[in-house]
C-alpha cells in the first residue's frame, strides 16, 4: 500500500494519542483519585492515630464501641447468609425457568438500589412503628422491632437484598441449561445437579456478590439510622456510632472506628482482587468463557 | 435395547414440532435422524431422552414403557451438540461424574471408578489429558470426552444431538469414522441427529428422513438414496435438477419448463455431449465451470432459461475440452419421477 509509508510513526497504533494528551489524561485521573480517595483515607488513619497508638486502641475498650461493632456483625451475620440463599434462589428461578411475572421479579430485586435508603428505613417505621400499620399489635404482644435490634437487621437485609442476585443472574442466564441436562441424563438428582454442577459454575460470582453484600451490610447508614433510634450501646451500629462520636467532638474515637470500616473496605478490595485473579484460572468461568468464544 | 416411538406429537406454542411420529429402532443399530433445521429431529431425540415430554404418544425401551419417566430414570447416554462438559471439572472428573452420583449401594468403589475412567480414556485416546479442563481441549477432544462421559454409565441407549455439528470438516470425518468403529465394538443402540445427508448415509445402519415434524422415510442408506419414497427425500439426499417432461419406454424426454410431469435428475446422471445423440437430449449453453475437486461441476443455461447442474469426471471433462459459453447437448441417463408430484403437476 503506497500510503502506508506516509503515515507518521508506523509503529504506533492508529488510535494512540500524542504523548502530552496521554499524560494529561493519566495525570487528571491520578489527581482525582488522590483528592477523592487517597487523601480522605489518609486523613481517617492520621486522625485516628493522631494521639498515638494507645489512645487509638483505647477506643476499642469502650463498651459502647464494642456494642456497636457487635451489632454491626450481627446485622451482617443475618443479612449476608439470608441474601445469599435468596440471591441463589432468585437467580436460579429467573435464569433456568420461564414463568409469568419474571420481569416483575427482576424489577423488584432492583428496588432497594433505586429507593433512597432513608425511604427504605421509613417503610419499616411506617409498618412496625408505634403509629404504624402493625404497631398496635406488636405492642400488645410486647414485640419491639423499631428502635431495636430486629429493625436494624431488617433494614440491613432490605438494602443489601440485590447484591448476590444481581451478580449471579447474568452468569446463570449466560450458561444455559446444557450442563444441568447432561447431569440429569447421567443420573444425578436435582440436589446433586445443583451442588455439583450449578453452584460450582457460579462460585466466583457468588463469592463476589457476598463480598459486596457484606461490605454494604456493615457500612449501611441511611436506612439503619431511621429505624435505630440511636440508643447508645444498644441500637448503634458502627456507622451510627461514628456519627454520634463525631457530633460529640470525640474525633480520635470517631476516626478510630471509621478506620476499622475503612480497613474492612480495603480488605474487601483485596479479597475482590484475589477472587478476580483466581477466577482467571483454567476450569473457572472466565477462562472457559474466553475459550468458548474462539 | 430397541426403541419404539408411537404416535408422538409435540407443540411449542402454536408451532407443531412433531406430528404423530412413529419409529421403530431395532436393538444394536446406529440410526440417523436426518432432516433440515426445524424438521423436529432434535425434539424427537430429546423426547426419547426424556429431556422433553411429548403432548401425546408413547416411548418404549425394549418393550418397557418410558413415556412418563424422567431423563434420570431412562438411563440414556446423551451427547450434546455443544458438548455440555462440566467446565469446572477435569476430563477425569467429567467422565467419572455419572458413577459418582449414584446412590451408595450402586456406586462403584474409588478404584473401580478410576479403572473405568482410564479404560474409557483409552477408548477415546486421551489418556494423557485426564487432568485437563474442557477449556484446554480442542473441539474434537471435547466431543470425545462428552462421549466417554455418556458411555461411563453404561447406558441402555446412546443419543447424540448433531455430534459433529460444531467441528471443522477434517475432524468431523475422523470422528465419524471413529464413532462407526466404536459402535461396531460396543453395539449399543444409538440414535444421532444430523442435517448432513453425507454424514447420515456414511455412518448409519438406518436413516430416518424427517421434514416438517414427520418422518418421511425410514430405510438403509442404500434404500433411501436409491429408492427415495418422495421428491422431498430425493431432493434432500443430494443435489438435483428439476425438469418437466415425460418418461417413455425408459427414456426421459424433457420439454420446456412447466409442462408435463416433474422429473428429477441428479447432476452426475446427466451426460454432456458436443453433438446431438438420440432423441431425448436438450440444448444448453455452458455458463460456469468449476474443475476443482474430484468431479467437474458445470452450470449450463437451457433454451427455456433454466440453469442445469451437471457433474462429470475429470477424464470426461478433459476429453470434451469444455469451455464457457459453448453450446452442448445434455441427455438424462436416469431420472426419478414421483406419482405424488405427477398428481400435483398435471
Amino acid at each position: 500500500m503506497p500510503w502506508a509509508s506516509k503515515a507518521p510513526g508506523a509503529t504506533t497504533p492508529a488510535t494512540s494519542e500524542p504523548a502530552f494528551v496521554r499524560w494529561l489524561l493519566i495525570g487528571t485521573a491520578l489527581l482525582f483519585l488522590a483528592i477523592f480517595l487517597f487523601l480522605p483515607l489518609g486523613v481517617v488513619f492520621s486522625t485516628a492515630l493522631g494521639d498515638g497508638v494507645r489512645m487509638y486502641l483505647q477506643t476499642f475498650h469502650d463498651p459502647d464501641t464494642i456494642a456497636a461493632i457487635r451489632l454491626t456483625l450481627l446485622a451482617a451475620g443475618f443479612a449476608v447468609p439470608l441474601n445469599m440463599v435468596f440471591g441463589i434462589a432468585a437467580a436460579w428461578a429467573i435464569g433456568k425457568f420461564d414463568f409469568a411475572g419474571k420481569s416483575l421479579l427482576i424489577t423488584l430485586i432492583d428496588l432497594p438500589f433505586s429507593v433512597s435508603p432513608v425511604v427504605s428505613g421509613l417503610i419499616y417505621v411506617l409498618l412496625f412503628g408505634l403509629q404504624g400499620l402493625l404497631g398496635p399489635w406488636l405492642i400488645a404482644h410486647n414485640i419491639r422491632i423499631i428502635f431495636a435490634v430486629p429493625g436494624i437487621v431488617l433494614a440491613t437485609i432490605f438494602v443489601t437484598f440485590p447484591f448476590v442476585a444481581r451478580e449471579l443472574l447474568p452468569m446463570v442466564q449466560g450458561q444455559g441449561n446444557d450442563e444441568e441436562e447432561a447431569a440429569l441424563t447421567l443420573g444425578a438428582s436435582g440436589w446433586q445437579t445443583f451442588f455439583r454442577v450449578t453452584l460450582p459454575n457460579v462460585k466466583w460470582a457468588l463469592i463476589y456478590g457476598v463480598i459486596l453484600c457484606n461490605a454494604r451490610a456493615m457500612g449501611e447508614f441511611g436506612a439503619v439510622s431511621v429505624v435505630s433510634g440511636h440508643i447508645r450501646g444498644l441500637t448503634d451500629t458502627m456507622p451510627l456510632h461514628i456519627e454520634v462520636l463525631y457530633n460529640d467532638y470525640q474525633f480520635v474515637p470517631a476516626f478510630a472506628v471509621a478506620s476499622l470500616l475503612a480497613l474492612l473496605a480495603l480488605l474487601t478490595l483485596v479479597v475482590k482482587g484475589a477472587v478476580e485473579w483466581k477466577s482467571q484460572e483454567p476450569g473457572s468461568r472466565v477462562a472457559s468463557e474466553r475459550e468458548m468464544d474462539t | 435395547m430397541s426403541i419404539s416411538v408411537r404416535g408422538i406429537a409435540k407443540n411449542f406454542g402454536r408451532f407443531q414440532a412433531l406430528k404423530n411420529v412413529d419409529l421403530e429402532i431395532p436393538a444394536g443399530q446406529l440410526v440417523a435422524l436426518l432432516g433440515p433445521s426445524g424438521s423436529g429431529k432434535t425434539t424427537l431425540l430429546r423426547i426419547i431422552a426424556g429431556l422433553e415430554f411429548a403432548d401425546s404418544g408413547a416411548v418404549e425401551f425394549g418393550g418397557k414403557d418410558m413415556t412418563g419417566r424422567s431423563a434420570r430414570e431412562r438411563h440414556v447416554g446423551f451427547v450434546f451438540q455443544h458438548y455440555a462438559l462440566f467446565r469446572h471439572m477435569t476430563v477425569f472428573e467429567n467422565i467419572a461424574f455419572g458413577l459418582r452420583v449414584r446412590a451408595r449401594p450402586f456406586r462403584p468403589s474409588k478404584e473401580q471408578i478410576r479403572a473405568k475412567v482410564h479404560e474409557l480414556l483409552g477408548l477415546i485416546q486421551l489418556q494423557n489429558q485426564a487432568g485437563r479442563y474442557p477449556s484446554q481441549l480442542s473441539g474434537g477432544q471435547r466431543q470425545r470426552v462428552a462421549l466417554a462421559r455418556a458411555l461411563a454409565v453404561e447406558p441402555s441407549v446412546l443419543l447424540l444431538d448433531e455430534p459433529f455439528g460444531a467441528l471443522d470438516a477434517k475432524v468431523r470425518q475422523e470422528l465419524r469414522r471413529w464413532l462407526r468403529h466404536l459402535h461396531d465394538e460396543v453395539h449399543i443402540t444409538s440414535v444421532f441427529v444430523t442435517h448432513d445427508q453425507e454424514e447420515a448415509l456414511e455412518l448409519a445402519d438406518l436413516v430416518a428422513v424427517m421434514n416438517e415434524g414427520r418422518i418421511k422415510q425410514v430405510g438403509s442408506p442404500d434404500e433411501v438414496y436409491n429408492r427415495p419414497a418422495s421428491s422431498f427425500v430425493y431432493n434432500f439426499l443430494g443435489n438435483v435438477n428439476l425438469f418437466h417432461g415425460r418418461v417413455q419406454e425408459g427414456k426421459t424426454y424433457i420439454h420446456d419448463q412447466g409442462t408435463g410431469q416433474a422429473i428429477f435428475v441428479r447432476p452426475h446422471l446427466l451426460e454432456i455431449t458436443r453433438q446431438p445423440n438420440g432423441g431425448n437430449h436438450f440444448r444448453a449453453v455452458t455458463k460456469h465451470i468449476n474443475a476443482a475437486g474430484p468431479l467437474v461441476k458445470v452450470e449450463a443455461l437451457t433454451d427455456w432459461g433454466a440453469i442445469v447442474r451437471v457433474e462429470l469426471s475429470q477424464a470426461q471433462f478433459r476429453a470434451l475440452q469444455l469451455a464457457k459459453d459453448e453450446v452442448v447437448f445434455i441427455t438424462p441417463r436416469e431420472a426419478a419421477v414421483f406419482d405424488k408430484d405427477l398428481r400435483r403437476n398435471s
